[in-house]
């Protein structure tokens, strides 16, 4: 086999491991079973099995964002008890962003007005610059957005522990010195339901997907009253 | 003879490309350079973001300052200013690589859309403008 055929084969190889790979990525999508009145459960899954009078019963575990505690603009802790039992959206950002943040902050605004009224969804949005981003200048940027803290949470805290959040929320992020700003990350919006499982994901710079966004949250807000009753 | 043919054709092809560019391109480049370098952080339609990114859109701005734009554009800005009576203070990076045409191009698209309806530049008076930029600390 000449060179010429070995090269042709690796991209060939190259291709259809590509292929593979969007096709599971497509398949897991498809595969949350998401009909019109429920959202998919993203995430790796493992089966658990266990007995229960004498019969072997197969639960699903699903990926859950494990605990974190961050600070918000006014200072607060901000920890999964913040979040228990509530829906949010989450999204990651920095304040001197000059490319996508800005648009995304726009159309988080949209999502804030309209469940501004709602005490069961919040919004957390985590700055991947926290040496920059301190307390002041998320309050500072909070006013000049006009939100309030309850419902919207601006996030800062240790670097490490917010990268390591951002790939539990599959939202790719990290510090690019060759980037415009300096950092590089996803413009994900996630949904979050009671359980801290991910149950949505959105382009947050997309206006229409961010309509789908605001039309899914009811979905899971139904979905919290049927476990009520 | 045939090379000749060939280059012929090829000048031709050349021609013919950048002559459409002319009438495609060049038209719309102030629309362009404002969607890749502007867009983002000011909206398509030049709303700006709240109190963070102030307006294009009827902005007096553009009016009061029109003078220092040329500048503003490729040298970017720094601290307080005050739009249509609200404060913003956020940097805002400069784009070096623009040239006066450019630059020429894209102001008259910002002074002309977004509902504003402001003089336009000619580019004597951009490069009369950019001339007296401030020199870099």
């Amino acid at each position: 086999m000449n060179k010429r055929n070995k090269l042709s084969l690796k991209s060939g190889f190259a291709v259809a491991a590509f292929a593979l790979v969007a096709t599971s990525f497509y398949g897991c999508d498809s595969q949350g079973g998401s009909s019109a009145n429920t959202l998919p459960i993203y995430g790796e899954r493992e089966p658990v099995e266990r007995t229960v009078d004498g019969k072997t019963v197969t639960d699903t575990i699903y990926h859950q964002i494990p605990d974190f505690a961050f600070v918000d603009q006014d200072s607060q802790r901000v920890t999964q008890e913040t979040v228990a039992g509530k829906i949010y959206v989450t999204d990651f950002f920095f304040t001197t962003c000059p490319t996508i943040c800005p648009k995304m902050k726009s159309q988080m605004l949209r999502v804030y007005e309209a469940y501004k009224e709602n005490p069961d969804v919040l919004l957390l949005s985590h700055s991947i610059d926290p040496t920059h981003d301190t307390v002041a200048v998320l309050r500072d940027y909070a006013d000049r957005l006009g939100i309030e803290t309850q419902k919207w949470h601006l996030l800062t805290g240790d670097k490490d522990s917010i990268y390591d959040m951002a790939m539990q929320y599959l939202v790719p992020a990290q510090a690019d010195g060759g980037a415009e700003g300096g950092f590089t990350h996803g413009g994900h919006f996630i949904l979050m339901d009671g359980q801290r499982r991910i149950r949505g994901i959105y382009d947050g710079t997309k206006p229409e997907s961010v309509d789908k966004l605001i039309d899914d949250i009811p979905l899971l807000l139904n979905e919290k009253k049927d476990e009520k009753k | 003879m045939r090379k000749n043919k060939l280059v012929a054709l090829a000048l031709g092809a050349f021609a013919l490309t950048s002559l459409t560019q002319c009438f495609t391109k060049k038209k719309d480049e102030g629309k362009h350079l404002y969607e890749t370098h502007c867009q983002s952080c000011h909206m398509e339609d030049g709303s700006g973001l709240k109190g963070l990114i102030p307006p294009l859109a009827k902005a007096d701005y553009l009016q009061t300052h029109r003078d220092e734009l040329p500048c503003l554009i490729r040298q970017g800005m720094a601290g307080s200013i005050v739009v249509n009576g609200v404060e913003y203070n956020k940097e805002m990076p400069g784009v070096e690589s623009l040239r006066e045409d450019h630059i020429t191009n894209l102001l008259n698209y910002i002074q002309t859309n977004f509902g504003n309806k402001n003089e336009r530049y000619t580019m004597q008076e951009v490069e009369r403008l950019m001339q007296a930029c401030p020199k870099a600390p």
